[in-house]
């Protein structure tokens, strides 16, 4: 039923085997997308050759740079798409940076600067990426991106990554409505913590996914391919009449009160 | 698991993971100074040796694993302790 052969997908946020981004690529890989992959460039060119590496089994048409505060660089990656493939139908953002400095201590200590680059990569981006793969999506198109529940609730060390999802979350609602009328999709899910390069970031990571092991309905986090599973359904028709959505996937913690107790006897 | 046997898995985690030879990877190498991880590589290393020891490595102990030889402390104690 899941088919996405013949789709043309962007995936951005790879950086490592434990990316949520590559679990998402694999499982878009798995329902027959065809892939391009962007990669965060470094001076020394190391992530270039790691994210290269990892992928290549998935064999992408596309192998591009995009750092999304370089609004040439987005320009020149979606020309690059345009040329190449012609038409754009799915496109996953996964992107988000704060300085460590920022996630953790006195949320009130944010520094004015640690606020802009936050929600510049991590919220504006999806507005600049979806505004650029816009016109390349002539046949209708779904984009997702990826979110947490520290941005509606709060997050202990979460701080000003909170703010970012909070922004991230209305930009899915506004981009969707923009967007609805040319039949392009837009959804965010919400991710259980799962230990990633960028989630190690975040101050006392692990007790978080302690934390939800103990309390969520399934008595454990999620992994990487879960998430993929989510969004390949979000690419797909399957879910054709779903727009502007925050998706959790999360173990179903996010439905629980009275998380910070034990269990009350029966 | 022997100290012996921790030290030869960490020096191959470490020498996949910052591209060095394993001859280089000796126990008093700092990984940012001798080995040239900067600090994405350190904190991919502790995963990566999280995985294979299947433990878990807080930030607090990550933060004092800057050597291949600390390295090998902490996981030998992690892994003598729940054994």
């Amino acid at each position: 039923m899941l088919n996405l052969t013949g789709k043309n997908a962007l995936v951005t946020g790879i950086a490592n085997n434990k990316s949520i981004a590559w679990g998402i690529a694999q499982q878009l890989h798995k329902a027959g997308a065809n892939l391009g992959i962007t990669y965060l460039p470094d001076e020394r060119g190391k992530m270039e050759k790691k994210v290269a590496e990892l992928v290549e089994p998935l064999q992408p048409s596309l192998f591009l740079p995009l750092n999304v505060q370089d609004d040439d660089q987005v320009q020149s990656t979606f020309n690059t798409v345009r040329d190449k493939w012609e038409r754009l139908d799915i496109l996953i953002h996964c992107l988000a940076f704060a300085s460590k400095d920022d996630l953790s201590g006195d949320f009130s200590k944010t520094s004015r600067s640690g606020f802009n680059t936050a929600l510049d990569i991590s919220a504006y981006s999806l507005i600049k990426l979806a505004g650029a793969a816009k016109p390349l999506m002539t046949d209708g198109g779904s984009i997702v991106t990826l979110t947490y529940l520290g941005g509606v609730k709060v997050i202990p060390n979460y701080n000003v990554m909170g703010i970012a999802k909070a922004a991230l979350e209305m930009n899915v609602r506004y981009l969707a409505s923009e967007m609805g009328a040319q039949n392009i999709r837009v959804n965010a899910i919400s991710a259980g913590p799962i230990r990633t390069l960028a989630s190690s970031a975040v101050g006392g990571i692990l007790d978080m996914i302690h934390h939800v092991e103990a309390v969520a309905p399934l008595k454990r986090t999620v992994t990487q391919i879960e998430v993929g599973n989510t969004a390949a359904f979000l690419c797909s028709d399957l879910s054709s009449g779903i727009t502007g959505q925050v998706i959790y996937v999360d173990a179903g913690y996010e439905i629980m009160g009275m998380t910070g107790t034990k269990p009350i006897a029966e | 698991m022997s100290a012996n046997e921790i030290f030869e898995k960490v020096q191959k985690i470490v020498a996949d993971q910052l591209g060095v030879e394993t001859s280089a990877v000796v126990p008093q190498a700092s990984f940012q100074n001798d080995l040239g991880a900067d600090s994405l590589d350190t904190v991919e290393l502790v995963m990566a040796l999280e995985e294979e020891f299947e433990i878990e490595i807080p930030d607090e102990a990550a933060e004092e694993i800057l050597t291949v030889q600390s390295a090998v402390d902490y996981i030998n104690s992690k892994v003598t302790a729940s054994a």
